[in-house]
C-alpha cells in the first residue's frame, strides 16, 4: 500500500487536544439532549431539553455506593475510561484543515481504541463484585465477538480505496464521490459497530433492565455520570469518524470545512441516538450468528468489490 | 528528550506491570496488568516509527486480554477466577527458570554487537521491516495465513459440541426439533 509520507493537513500543537475533548463532551451533551427530548415525547412529558442538566446535577450530588469486596481501582478505570477513549478516537479526525494527531495509521488507531472499550466495559462490570454487573460484562464481550470483526472489515474498505491508512488521505480521496455512495454495506456495518462499542440501542443488553442495569447496576454518583457520558461520547466519536471515512470529510458548499465536519457529525449522531427507539435489543447469543454469518461475509464482499475497483482504477 | 522520557516511563510500566501479574491475587488484575505491560511495549514499538506494528500490538493485546477474561470464567472449574487466588505455582523452579531466561535475553541484548546506522531509514518502515523479515518467502507467508485461518476454523468445528447435524438433522434438511435447540442461532436456521 503506497503511503504518502506527508499529508495536506495542518498539524496543530498537542494542547489543542483539550478542544477535541471539549467538542466530544459538547456532542455528548447534544446526544443526551436528543435522547432526553425523544424520551420526553414518548412519555408525553413536557420537559425534555433540561434532562441532561438535571441528571448531571443529580448524579454530582449523589453519594457513592460501596459494595463488599469491590475491586475499586479496576472499577474506576472501567467507568472513567470511556470518555478518555472517545477523546483518543476523535483526535485522529481532521476538523476541516486541522488535525491534532496526523497518524499515518489513523484508521488502525481508531480500531485499537474501540477495542479498548471491550476491556473498560468488562472492568466496569467486574469491579463492583456484583453478579448483575459481571453478567452485563460478559454480555458485552459476547456482543463484541459478534460486531468487532465485521466492524474491522468495514473499516478496511475506505483505506483500500484511498490507498492510505491516514484519515486525512481517506477524506481527501473522496472528492466528487463520497465513499458512502459506493460502499454502503461497509457504512451500514460500521454504524452497527458504533452502536455496538457504545453499548447503545440494539447493543444495550449489557446494561439491560432485565439484569437490573447490568454493567451500570452498581454505578452511582460521579462514576455513573462518567459512564453514561462515556457512552454518549463514544457515539459522538463514532459519528465523527464516519465523516472522513464515508461522508467526504469537510467537503460541502458554502460553509467552511470544519463546520461541515461538525454538521455531518451531528446528523449521524442524531440518527444513532434515535436508533434506540426504533430497534429492539439484540440478544448476544442470537446476534453472534448474525454477525458471523451475515455481517462478516457482507463486509468481506464489500471489501472485495472495493479492492477490485481500486485495482482497476490503478 | 521527549522520546527518552516516554521510552523510560514505558520501560518501567512494562516491567512493573509484568511483575505485577505474579504479585496480585486476582485473575482480573493479573490479566489487565499483563495487558498494560503489552500496551507499554506497543508504545515502545511506536517510538521505533513502526506505527502500524505498534498500534496493532496495542489492539491485539487489549482484545486478547478481554477474551481471556471470557475463558478464565468459562474453563476454570469451581470458578476460582472470581475469588482471590495466588498467581504462582511451583515458585522455586519457576523463579529459577524465569531468572535464567531473563538474564540470557538481557545479556544477549546488551552484548550483541549492534550494527551502526548506514544510510537513511526507509520512508515506509513497516514495508521495509516486512521485506527484511520475509523477503523472498513472501509467497509462502501469504499462503500460510489462509491455511492458519482454515486450521483455526476447523479446530473450532471439531471441538464444537453441537454441529450442523444436531441443528439440521442427519440429512441436513432441517429436520431437527428447533424447540429443543439450546443454541438457536440468530439467522433462523
Amino acid at each position: 500500500m503506497p503511503e504518502a509520507a506527508t499529508s495536506s493537513l495542518t498539524l496543530v500543537p498537542v494542547g489543542w487536544v483539550v478542544l477535541a475533548g471539549a467538542i466530544v463532551l459538547g456532542l455528548a451533551w447534544f446526544a443526551a439532549t436528543v435522547d432526553g427530548v425523544a424520551t420526553a415525547r414518548a412519555e408525553a412529558s413536557p420537559t425534555g431539553l433540561g434532562r441532561p442538566l438535571r441528571e448531571v446535577a443529580r448524579l454530582m450530588r449523589q453519594r457513592r455506593r460501596a459494595t463488599v469486596e469491590a475491586d475499586t481501582p479496576l472499577w474506576r478505570i472501567g467507568s472513567g475510561g470511556l470518555v478518555v477513549i472517545a477523546t483518543l478516537m476523535v483526535i485522529v479526525v481532521p476538523l476541516g484543515p486541522w488535525t491534532v494527531f496526523d497518524s499515518p495509521v489513523g484508521v488502525v488507531w481508531f480500531n485499537a481504541m474501540d477495542v479498548c472499550v471491550w476491556a473498560l466495559v468488562w472492568l466496569t462490570g467486574w469491579g463492583p463484585n456484583s453478579a448483575h454487573g459481571l453478567v452485563g460484562g460478559y454480555r458485552f464481550l459476547a456482543h463484541g465477538l459478534g460486531y468487532e470483526l465485521p466492524l474491522m472489515f468495514a473499516l478496511v474498505a475506505p483505506p483500500i480505496a484511498a490507498h492510505s491508512l491516514r484519515v486525512g488521505d481517506v477524506a481527501a480521496a473522496q472528492h466528487g464521490l463520497w465513499f458512502v455512495v459506493w460502499m454502503p454495506i461497509a457504512f451500514l456495518v460500521y454504524l452497527i459497530g458504533v452502536l455496538g462499542f457504545s453499548v447503545w440501542g440494539p447493543f444495550s443488553a449489557a446494561v439491560g433492565s432485565d439484569i437490573a442495569g447490568g454493567v451500570a447496576a452498581e454505578l452511582s454518583g460521579l462514576d455513573r455520570l462518567l459512564f453514561l457520558t462515556g457512552r454518549y461520547a463514544l457515539l459522538a466519536a463514532g459519528a465523527a469518524f464516519a465523516v472522513p471515512m464515508f461522508l467526504g470529510g469537510g467537503a460541502g458548499p458554502l460553509l467552511p470545512g470544519w463546520l461541515w465536519v461538525i454538521v455531518k457529525t451531528i446528523v449521524v449522531l442524531t440518527a444513532l441516538v434515535l436508533a434506540r427507539r426504533r430497534l429492539p435489543v439484540l440478544r448476544p447469543d442470537l446476534f453472534m450468528e448474525v454477525g458471523w454469518l451475515v455481517l462478516l461475509p457482507a463486509a468481506l464482499v464489500q471489501v472485495l468489490v472495493v479492492s477490485v475497483i481500486a485495482v482497476w482504477r490503478g | 528528550m521527549f522520546v527518552d522520557v516516554v521510552f523510560w516511563v514505558m520501560t518501567v510500566v512494562a516491567v512493573v506491570m509484568g511483575a505485577a501479574v505474579f504479585v496480585v491475587d486476582s485473575m482480573a488484575r493479573a490479566t489487565y496488568a499483563l495487558a498494560l505491560s503489552f500496551v507499554a511495549v506497543g508504545v515502545q514499538v511506536l517510538l521505533l516509527h513502526q506505527d502500524y506494528v505498534g498500534v496493532i500490538v496495542i489492539l491485539m493485546m487489549v482484545m486478547e486480554m478481554a477474551v481471556m477474561a471470557v475463558y478464565m470464567v468459562m474453563f476454570m472449574g469451581m470458578n476460582p477466577a472470581l475469588m482471590p487466588m495466588s498467581m504462582v505455582h511451583d515458585k522455586r523452579k519457576a523463579l529459577a527458570a524465569a531468572s535464567v531466561v531473563f538474564l540470557t535475553l538481557a545479556a544477549g541484548a546488551l552484548l550483541i554487537p549492534w550494527p551502526t546506522r548506514r544510510g537513511q531509514p526507509s520512508s515506509d518502515t513497516t514495508r521495509a521491516l516486512g521485506e527484511a523479515l520475509m523477503g523472498s518467502k513472501m509467497l509462502v507467508m501469504t499462503v500460510v495465513s489462509p491455511v492458519m485461518v482454515a486450521t483455526i476454523v476447523a479446530g473450532i468445528v471439531i471441538a464444537s459440541k453441537r454441529s450442523r447435524y444436531d441443528r439440521l438433522g442427519d440429512d441436513l434438511r432441517g429436520a431437527a426439533d428447533h424447540s429443543a435447540d439450546p443454541q438457536r442461532g440468530g439467522v433462523g436456521r
